[in-house]
């Protein structure tokens, strides 16, 4: 075989991502590659399973027996995602108990959006509609990530997102026809939302540290800046349509540029969130590290027991 | 009671229990000790919430008065629901969740098994549903208990624990209730107490292999099917019924 320099190999990489050919885990990729994906798929899947806790908490709450199964279901589908984009993390050679650890001690990040409390029902509809509709326009494009098994597993995951969107919608059009008291509860967590749910997108262009190498390597395919203003022009009529206000003065279509024009997103509050200084970051956390600290005596014994009867195929139950 | 009265009081009875399980497997969502486990935890519950459901629609076709599935689960007040003690017992640790499960799935699938030759078609309907996704707890269950007993020594400690604590609740499953007589006369219902044996057979065997002790305490807890709870269950219903207390006449 011949010995290729790494020049070379960049290059026919380079040239491989250009000519749209996924890269797949045995094939050679530049370290820094390996590196990014690593760091953006595992923070993908943390933020999945970070994600279940603002949900999860009214699944007790549900006011409905339809609207509890359909909620336990969303946050099962959540962490289902977790755990293929675990895996698609794995293939890059991430290990998981770290990154897990990575999570815990604030090393790895996950998406701010999770240190936002739930605090009404009503938030289950913000959340599908805008939050799940937000994740959706950040990953359609990532279906064509560069590397194979992160591009598919987000088109099982898109398919998911899809139906949660339109959940969520249809809870907030639910308590916006309801009585006066269920439509203000939407409007108020629409309030409390929306902007949240601009920053999903990530600095602006202009202040984006990563994005320059991710497009040219096509593990990110669409700027933070375009992918935010399609959410906005697709999701203002949905609101003006529910009879709901988006909490933003400076919102206005613009003839000229064929879009909506929206207010400045204040940088400062996604930064402290992003630090760690949100309203609930300590406390998502703080269930994450529970959960595993809780778990543990369960986890060495499921190995335990694996090693004990590593020769028996199957528990043997008797049938009644 | 009549007849009528009766079918309706005995389906809200299996309808309670699987509610108020289905409640309480749904607090581990997202906090449980294996992410696969978690998603596991979660599918039951739904099926849970799914057959509470199925029987409290069956049950509202045969009230006197007007009444849907959705008022049945969150208007009706703790001297109301009929759940047996065992499922409204707290989550705890993965040791006591595991162990009430195993219980209640062993009494579930032998009950109904047997319910599907009810001469009421749509319980029969019911309970054949039901018992596919039953079959299915009690081996994720049944395979747990085996797990955790066969695993550590911490895991069979607590393991142990939680079999021996919950015990006093299962005498409760197989109590035949007298306001049923005419159910169990036209062979609508089944009676509880036929299932017994069996289900101390099955327990025995899966804690055998466990290497687990078999509980042996004579004392037994009773009075959930009769609205007499333990304390648990007030504060589960507070919760759970939260948003239909605080906005009555609300469509969600
Ligand atoms: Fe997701
Ligand atoms: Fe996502
Ligand atoms: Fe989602």
């Amino acid at each position: 075989m011949e010995k290729l320099s790494i020049d070379e190999l960049e290059k026919r990489f380079q040239a491989k991502i250009d000519a749209d050919i996924k890269i797949e885990p045995n094939d050679w990729m530049p370290e820094a590659y390996r590196k990014t994906l690593i760091r953006q798929i595992s923070q993908h899947a943390h933020s999945e399973i970070v994600g279940m806790l603002p949900e999860g908490n009214w699944i007790t709450r549900a006011p409905s027996l339809k609207r509890k199964a359909v909620l336990l279901a969303k946050v099962q589908d959540e962490a289902g995602h977790g755990l293929y984009l675990y895996s698609a993390a794995e293939t890059l050679g991430m290990d998981r108990e770290q990154s897990i650890d990575d999570l815990h001690s604030g090393k790895a990040k996950y998406s701010s959006i999770f240190n936002y409390p739930t605090l009404t029902w009503a938030d289950m509809g913000s959340i599908g509609w805008l939050v799940d509709g937000a994740a959706i326009m950040n990953q359609v494009p990532l279906c064509r990530c560069s590397y194979g098994p992160y591009a598919r597993a987000m088109v099982r995951v898109c398919k998911e997102e899809s139906f949660h969107q339109r959940q969520g919608f249809e809870i907030i059009s639910t308590l916006a026809n309801g009585t006066p008291e269920q439509k203000a509860m939407a409007q108020e967590s629409l309030n409390r939302w929306w902007w949240p749910a601009l920053m999903m997108f990530g600095p602006s262009d202009k202040d984006s540290t990563h994005s320059e190498q991710s497009m040219k390597w096509k593990i990110k395919r669409v700027s933070n800046d375009d992918l935010r203003q399609q959410f906005v022009d697709v999701t203002v009529p949905q609101a003006e349509m529910i009879g709901l206000t988006v909490p933003d003065k400076d919102l206005k279509w613009n003839e000229e540029r064929g879009h909506y024009d929206f207010g400045v997103i204040n940088w400062d509050e996604f930064n402290q969130v992003v630090q760690g200084n949100g309203p609930c970051n300590f406390e998502r956390i703080e269930a994450r590290k529970k959960a595993k600290e809780n778990g543990m005596w369960v986890r060495e014994a499921a190995l335990a027991f694996a090693e004990k009867r590593k020769n028996k195929i199957d528990i043997k139950i008797k049938e009644i | 009671m009549n007849t009528k009265n009766q079918l309706y009081n005995y389906i809200l009875e299996i309808a309670d229990d699987s509610l108020i399980l289905g409640q309480r497997l749904s607090e581990w969502c997202g906090h449980g000790p294996i992410l696969e486990e978690d998603i596991a935890l979660t599918n039951i519950a739904l099926d849970f919430i799914g057959q509470a459901n199925n029987l409290y629609e069956y049950a509202a076709t045969l009230s006197e008065n007007k009444i849907t599935p959705d008022q049945l689960a969150f208007l009706r007040v703790d001297n109301d629901f009929k759940n047996a003690l065992l499922v409204e017992q707290p989550n705890r640790d993965f040791a006591y969740t595991l162990a009430r499960q195993f219980y209640f799935d062993a009494f579930r699938k032998l009950f109904f098994e047997k319910l599907i030759d009810s001469k009421d078609e749509q319980l029969s309907a019911i309970a054949e549903k039901s018992l596919k996704e039953t079959k299915y707890h009690l081996k994720h269950s049944s395979e747990w208990i085996i797990r955790l007993g066969d695993g550590t020594e911490e895991s069979h400690n607590r393991i142990q624990t939680a079999i021996d604590f919950l015990w006093k609740y299962t005498n409760e499953l197989f109590e035949d209730n007298q306001a049923y007589t005419e159910i169990l006369d036209l062979e609508l219902g089944i009676s509880v107490s036929a299932l017994k044996s069996t289900w101390l057979e099955y327990v025995h065997s899966i804690l055998t292999e466990a290497t687990l002790t078999i509980p042996n305490s004579p004392f037994s807890q009773t009075g959930g099917r009769k609205g007499i709870h333990t304390e648990h269950l007030g504060y589960l219903l507070a919760e759970m019924q939260y948003m239909q207390r605080a906005f009555p006449n609300s469509t969600w």
